[in-house]
């Protein structure tokens, strides 16, 4: 019992303390239901932030781990985190708090019962990233249906009955399949330990099979044009708080399932499937974009919008370059503050007003311009604007396929365009124009809970913008490892994917930035 | 010595049962004698006999094969009447609150209870085709009587009837495999069945046999296509009674059927492996879509268990170690879920009486927030959604089919799996996102007891008793082999 072998497991665990503490509250005692809730949050995000600073990030392999053999042969207790997963247990535990503030006055009903499912919620998303066995991979993956099928039906808005249903099951549906493949895996590999799996050698003829099955599952989470039906409904129909967790969590366990699976494990299929997913993921982006420009509702804009940057992930991680993959990884990453952010922000003007038509809206920025502001470093970063987050993944993912497939680059860059016409169009739709609607005259500026909440976001959003070291160092090692893995494994030369991608992270060497010097000089208090 | 006369230390592997059966008998005298309106002790009695003897079968844990080889006491037959025993203790239990108006208050239940229990346990230790014939009969003659024991209902005696007529043609029809199979091998003693079966190889009239068997042990576990009277059973009896049908009969067949097939079959495991597979994948497929329809709760819970005995066949299917360990860990699992289920249904009470369909169940998370909470958690578990019970159990027996390459199996028990979610989902959405219509009268406290226990179990699997339940299995798994 020390350190190194518990933080993981307190880490993961911790919320469940708070939901028994919540459990034995009293219903009517609101605001101690809230405060244990926020505080339990906090305290798990402290606790996570500490476990990233003990983190070494020039270690490639798995740290923290723990790994025991339990019920029978098949499943046990393993956790662990490498570069890839430590900051989606990070970015898990960084939003559970906004997602607290943001639904204190929001949710007035059955408050009891809404702060403890998203307190279980915590521990499986977290639980995700942190597992090291397959098994209990899928248990947590597949666990976090039962909260947010919950939140989406009890808290949701009106389509919320048949929201709900949908989201469970297209994600039931396609997980049962990626079930039989971990089942396959484990009777193959006779372990279900991840870090054995990753160096598992699985017959050719298998792996199709797997990565299919595998497919199936994360491509609905993700989720990748076609699968992506559910995603709008659930995201519009689910409170604030509920979408922030969709979008900013929950479809990052898709990217990181094939980067934890698909890529390391079964890589010759993925990389005579890339040109599959390619085409999806072109076709993502391109379609849903122009989706997204038609829609009259926020929310639902934000969430093709969503469909749309995902399919960046996808298209940079069977690149399967270090670049490709660092790119996805940040636009993982930047994705989940980014659409998180917007989704709290039109939750504040849907607090109000109780719509999220957009014609109920215009010339806000006449009685909210905090909002404004606010509203606008999300949109630009959505947009992809250079000095956001949102423009350091973009163009990473796009040099990695650019140097494997010029064709998908050429695509993916409409995405671009198109995705500064939506946002931008939304942007000037909700609030410029003249405030002629007589019901928004009376509306009012951030409130203090609602300034805690957004203005870290703005910050956070900025400074990745300019200065993503942290997080690309962070994910750096393991990536390389990844891309060597798979290089060697397809029988490509394992330096030319990595040299291709560390000429331009080299090229920022100070601060690990790969994306354009033009930045820095325009901005040198980064580094 | 005298061979006449049996050392009764050298019977110990059969104390449990001898102690059901002198218990049983003592219990009808003291029925007789006491006072009428004293029945709740008569069933106190009968749960501590039940439990005296599981505890007898686990203090005193013996092996072997007794009465010139019709009985066999090993670690799977153990494990299996725990479960059994642990089911019938347990509707006993749910059957005591409000017993009056479930008509199950006359004395008589309780010992029918103890009798069918005794019966299963013969069932479960059956080493003869005779030893199971007569298990399988004291059960089900046990228990047609309790399915009509409410005898002023026209609905519970309907029930008794038509369990009775198809009971009675399922019990022809083993009857008449066990004779095909004694014409074609010349044993009744399972074990000089399989030797004969190695010998002379297989034959057409001995698979008939084997088939014929198998229908009359499937007619018991309620496989398609011999589940007909699942349904119409299921919703006429009185709940406790049909709580009651739900677990220990089942488990009993069902570890008379792995025995049947893993061990007298076992040289023409791919004979039987067809037949088995059918079964499975009929009654998952059929259970799931055949369910959506149902609205009310018992016959959901009917095809329900249908659609589970499928999932249990899968592990079967497979003809290994593993998968009859699956089994046993299925059966174990289902047992919890199904007594939480009923203590579920058995304390939502209206003032028009039990909640009888899914719509009566609106709101019930508003008025009944930790019954709701806890039928929501075994409705989740019983879709199979981790970290739930219902997922270690599934994984259990799909495991064992892959491993036998049965992956169109598993492939297709997988889609129903899906689609079953759809009607237990149903009862979380009217429990949850509709607005209640009625209030619901206090929940007794045993039941509340029972829940708190079965929710436990079922949401803490992982970390509290996964681990000893799977090495229990794997040893009782290997005591077949």
């Amino acid at each position: 019992m020390n350190f190194e072998n518990t933080i993981l497991t307190i880490v993961t665990f911790l919320p469940l303390l708070g939901a028994a503490l919540i459990l034995v509250t009293p219903k009517t005692a609101l605001n101690a239901i809230r405060w244990t809730a926020l505080a339990t949050t906090l305290v798990t995000l402290a606790l996570s932030l500490w476990m990233w600073s003990a983190f070494d990030p020039s270690n490639p392999g798995f740290q923290f781990v723990v790994n025991y053999d339990w019920l029978g042969e098949s499943i046990g207790y393993r956790v662990g985190v490498d570069g890839i997963s430590v900051l989606f247990v990070i970015l898990s535990a960084l939003l559970m708090p906004f997602c607290v503030l943001a639904s204190w006055e929001a949710i007035d009903k059955r408050v009891k019962e809404y702060m403890l499912v998203f307190l279980i919620l915590e521990v499986l998303m977290i639980g995700v990233f942190t597992t090291l066995d397959l098994a209990m991979f899928y248990v947590f993956f597949e666990g976090t249906l039962l909260p947010m099928f919950l939140i989406i039906g009890i808290w949701g808005g009106k389509r919320r009955i048949q929201a709900s249903y949908k989201f469970f099951f297209y994600t039931f549906t396609g997980s049962v399949l990626m079930l039989l493949a971990i089942m396959a895996m484990y009777w193959n590999a006779g372990t279900t330990d991840i870090s054995r799996l990753l160096t598992h050698q699985f017959p050719e003829s298998m792996q199709i099979w797997l990565w299919l099955a595998f497919f199936a599952s994360l491509a609905v989470k993700m989720p990748m044009w076609p699968f992506h039906r559910w995603l709008p409904e659930a995201h519009v129909e689910a409170p604030t708080a509920g979408s922030v967790i969709l979008a900013a969590i929950l479809l990052k366990l898709g990217g990181y399932g094939f980067l934890r699976f698909s890529l390391p494990m079964v890589p010759d299929a993925s990389a005579q499937l890339s040109n599959f997913v390619f085409i999806l993921s072109v076709a993502a982006i391109i379609i849903t974009s122009l989706v997204a420009l038609v829609q009259t509702d926020i929310k639902k804009l934000i969430a093709y919008s969503s469909v749309a940057h995902m399919g960046f992930v996808t298209m940079g991680i069977f690149a399967g370059n270090a670049l490709g993959i660092q790119g996805a990884m940040f636009q993982m990453l930047s994705h989940g503050l980014v659409s998180g952010a917007l989704f709290l922000a039109v939750g504040v003007i849907y607090d109000r007003m109780h719509t999220r038509d957009i014609e109920a809206y215009g010339g806000l920025v006449e009685r909210m311009p905090r909002y404004a502001f606010a509203f606008m470093v999300f949109t630009m970063a959505n947009v992809g604007l250079p000095g956001t987050s949102g423009f350091v993944g973009e163009f990473l993912t796009m040099m990695g396929v650019f140097q494997v497939n010029t064709w998908v680059a050429f695509g993916a860059a409409f995405g671009v365009i198109l995705s500064a016409g939506y946002a931008l169009w939304l942007y000037r739709r909700v609030i410029f124009g003249a405030l002629t609607k007589e019901s928004l005259k009376g509306i009012l500026d951030l409130s203090l809970r609602e300034k805690i909440v957004l203005y870290p976001l703005v910050v956070l959003i900025i400074v990745f913008g300019f200065y993503p070291s942290p997080i690309l160092d962070t994910t750096a090692a393991s990536v390389n490892n990844l891309v060597t893995h798979y290089a060697t494994s397809v029988g490509l030369d394992p330096s030319v994917s990595l040299a291709d991608a560390r000429a331009p992270l080299e090229y920022a060497a100070p601060t690990g930035e790969a994306a354009p010097a033009a930045e820095h000089a325009a901005e040198p208090a980064a580094h | 010595m005298n061979s006449d006369v049996i050392d009764f230390a050298s019977i110990a592997p059969a104390y449990p049962e001898l102690l059901m059966a002198v218990g049983a008998l003592v219990l009808v005298i003291l029925g007789v004698i006491i006072n009428k309106e004293k029945s709740a002790l008569i069933s106190w009695l009968a749960v501590l006999l039940i439990v005296a003897a599981g505890l007898t079968a686990v203090l005193n844990p013996a092996d072997g094969v007794l009465f010139n080889g019709v009985f066999i006491a090993d670690a799977f037959a153990r494990y299996m009447k725990l479960l059994v025993l642990g089911g019938a203790a347990l509707s006993l239990i749910l059957a005591m609150p409000n017993d009056f108006e479930n008509g199950v208050h006359k004395f008589e239940y309780s010992i029918l209870a103890v009798l069918a229990t005794l019966g299963m346990m013969v069932m479960v230790s059956a080493n003869d085709l005779m030893s199971l014939y007569i298990g399988l009969e004291l059960q089900s003659l046990a228990l047609y009587v309790m399915a009509a024991i409410k005898r002023d209902d026209p609905r519970a005696t309907e029930a008794g009837l038509k369990y009775f007529v198809l009971g009675a043609l399922s019990s022809g029809m083993l009857l008449y495999g066990a004779s095909m199979v004694y014409g074609f091998t010349g044993h009744t003693n399972l074990q000089e069945i399989v030797a004969a079966i190695a010998m002379e190889g297989r034959s057409v009239g001995l698979i008939f046999g084997m088939v014929f068997l198998l229908t009359g042990v499937a007619f018991k576990i309620s496989a398609v296509p011999f589940h007909m009277w699942t349904p119409d059973v299921y919703e006429g009896a009185p709940t406790p009674v049909t709580a009651f049908f739900a677990m220990a009969p089942k488990v009993a067949a069902m570890s008379l059927m792995i025995r049947l097939v893993m061990d007298t079959f076992q040289p023409i495991t791919g004979d039987w492996q067809q037949v088995v597979i059918f079964l499975s994948i009929a009654s998952m497929v059929l259970a799931a879509f055949a369910a959506i329809g149902q609205n009310s709760i018992k016959r959901l819970i009917a095809y329900s268990s249908i659609g589970h005995v499928g999932f249990a066949l899968v592990g079967l299917s497979s003809g290994t170690q593993v998968g009859v360990e699956g089994v046993a860990i299925y059966m174990a699992i289902y047992v919890t879920m199904t007594v939480g289920l009923f203590a579920c249904i058995l304390s939502l009470r209206t003032e028009n009486g039990y909640v009888e369909t899914i719509d009566d169940l609106a709101g019930a998370a508003q008025t009944r927030p930790f019954v709701a909470a806890i039928m929501a958690i075994i409705m989740f578990s019983l879709i199979g959604l981790p970290p739930l019970a219902g997922f270690f159990a599934k994984w259990q027996v799909f495991l064992a089919a892959i491993e036998a390459r049965l992956f169109v199996l598993a492939v297709i028990g997988m889609l129903a799996s899906a689609v079953s979610a759809f009607y237990y989902l149903r009862v979380v959405k009217t429990m949850y996102f509709d607005e209640p219509k009625s209030t619901f009268a206090a929940v007794p406290n045993e039941l509340n007891v029972i829940l708190a226990i079965s929710a436990f179990l079922i949401v803490t699997y992982y970390f509290t008793v996964g681990n000893a339940l799977t090495n229990w299995a794997h040893i009782a798994a290997g005591s077949l082999f």
